[in-house]
């Protein structure tokens, strides 16, 4: 299919729920990063009933820790890190109304179950094509825990990020679909 | 006896971890070409095609082609006619602290327990063998979290043989799926003992792409491994197509009599060494 959906942030429970794993989407506006230690951090706060430093409600999340920008770049490479690393994590954000997770890799049940639940999405960016992701940021700063360095939280502006769906609102996953697609009997 | 200064040890050091993070090999490049002929899903053509172009970007703007740029791991090959100035390890430390803040590259290094950054990418990770001669060998190899994690070592029982070998190794790709962002590289060390057979895998992802093993009967073993592999139809970036992987390297050594140790070090398609010869 070479048609592309163009999102904008925050997303509608509407917007999620008319992608299909294999879409192909490109997602324009605010994105925060997080990833293990911020997770842990932000469910820490969830349980005591603390204020987040991010909104969580129609917001993506991007699972990457980008390198540190050279001079005159906004930022480093920024491609998307495994994602079943925040899978303890995902659920209870899907339930506050995070709306899109972006990564690579698979998730599991859990997460896949949360999504048909609460209305999220997780969408694929190319792992390891650092360099082309970070063309899509055009801002970005620190946030939260300026001490992790990389796994900081962030808010990215992006232009046009260009992702695939790989788990919808149906519970539909793409890298099953693919796989099988492809498969070759006694592989 | 030949003397090397510490401060090349250093500078080389410095300038291979800047260089390995932003230039892909060009044998990786040429198998990511191949793999773009050869592949039959358009998902995974296009995403192929967006990793040269990732690996294209890099080069010229000279930035990180993976933002994940590693533990530094450093085969050292020290000849034992080589007088050295200062502390070895020091200086190839100091050339990863130094390349991987001038090159603006990601400090990726925690403590295992309270995943406190280091801050400065150290400490690294040495392979030191003495050899004959007067030179001295590095290799800087920056490894990835993604691929190392679905990396699987197994004391197999003797009488598992090549098939229980073949199975393992296979099972391992399939699980791993999309996670070790393929197209992978696949790494095995068979024999040596526990820790051997895992620095047996990861040696092996240094040579080159698109040359055969030098022992014609692990020729045939890699050839067998990799076809059983693309089988698996994972593909490109776990999204569904004939090319998971676009080799399989394999290393061995004999093993203790009652053991048939297995390691399988999965290398992502952002497959990174320098080498270097001092």
């Amino acid at each position: 299919m070479d048609t592309e959906c163009h999102l904008t942030t925050p997303l509608s429970v509407g917007d999620v729920e008319s992608l299909r794993a294999g879409d192909r989407v490109t997602i324009t506006g605010i994105v925060y990063t997080a990833r293990d230690a911020a997770h842990r951090r932000l469910l820490e706060l969830i349980d005591a009933g603390t204020e987040l430093p991010i909104p969580i409600e129609g917001q993506v999340i991007y699972y990457v820790g980008p390198s540190p920008a050279p001079p005159g770049r906004v930022i480093g490479s920024a491609g998307p890190t495994t994602s079943y690393r925040m899978d303890p994590f995902a659920p209870r954000l899907l339930e506050l109304g995070l709306r899109g997770m972006i990564g690579k890799g698979k998730r599991s049940k859990e997460v896949i179950e949360a999504m048909v639940r609460y209305k999220g999405v997780y969408m694929a960016a190319i792992g390891g094509a650092g360099a082309l992701m970070a063309k899509a940021v055009k801002a970005a700063r620190v946030v939260a825990y300026e001490e992790l360095g990389p796994e900081a939280i962030r808010e990215l502006k992006v232009e046009r990020l260009p992702v695939v769906v790989v788990n919808d609102t149906l519970g539909n996953d793409l890298y099953q679909e693919g796989q099988e697609k492809y498969r070759m009997a006694d592989g | 006896m030949r003397e090397i200064p510490t401060q090349a040890i250093v500078d080389a050091v410095r300038d291979a971890a800047i260089r390995a993070n932003i230039e892909l090999g060009a044998d990786v490049v040429e198998a990511l070409q191949r793999a773009a002929e050869y592949e039959e899903s358009d998902v995974g053509k296009d995403i192929l095609a967006k990793l040269l172009e990732n690996a294209g970007i890099a080069r010229d703007e000279k930035i990180p082609i993976c933002q994940d740029t590693g533990v530094a791991v450093l085969f050292v090959e020290l000849g034992q006619s080589v007088s050295l100035t200062g502390d070895l390890i020091q200086a190839l430390e100091e050339g990863i602290r130094e390349g991987y803040q001038e090159g603006f590259l990601r400090k990726s290094v925690c403590d295992p327990f309270t995943r406190e950054n280091t801050g400065d990418n150290t400490p690294i990770i040495v392979h030191l063998n003495l050899v004959p001669g007067d030179r001295l060998r590095i290799w800087v190899v920056p490894k990835g979290g993604g691929s190392e994690n679905m990396s699987r070592l197994f004391m197999l029982p003797p009488a598992a043989g090549w098939p229980g070998i073949k199975e393992k190794i296979v099972q391992t790709v399939a699980d791993a799926g999309p996670n070790p962002c393929p197209p992978t590289i696949i790494g095995v060390g068979i024999g040596g003992n526990f820790e051997q057979s895992a620095i047996l895998a990861k040696k092996s992802l240094l040579r080159t792409l698109g040359t055969p093993n030098p022992d014609a009967r692990l020729a045939r073993m890699e050839e067998e491994l990799l076809t059983a592999i693309n089988r698996t139809g994972v593909g490109p970036q776990g999204l569904g197509g004939r090319v998971t992987s676009l080799a399989v390297h394999i290393l061995t050594m004999p093993c203790h009599i009652a053991s048939l140790p297995l390691a399988v070090n999965i290398q992502c398609h952002a497959s990174r060494h320098v080498e270097i010869v001092l």
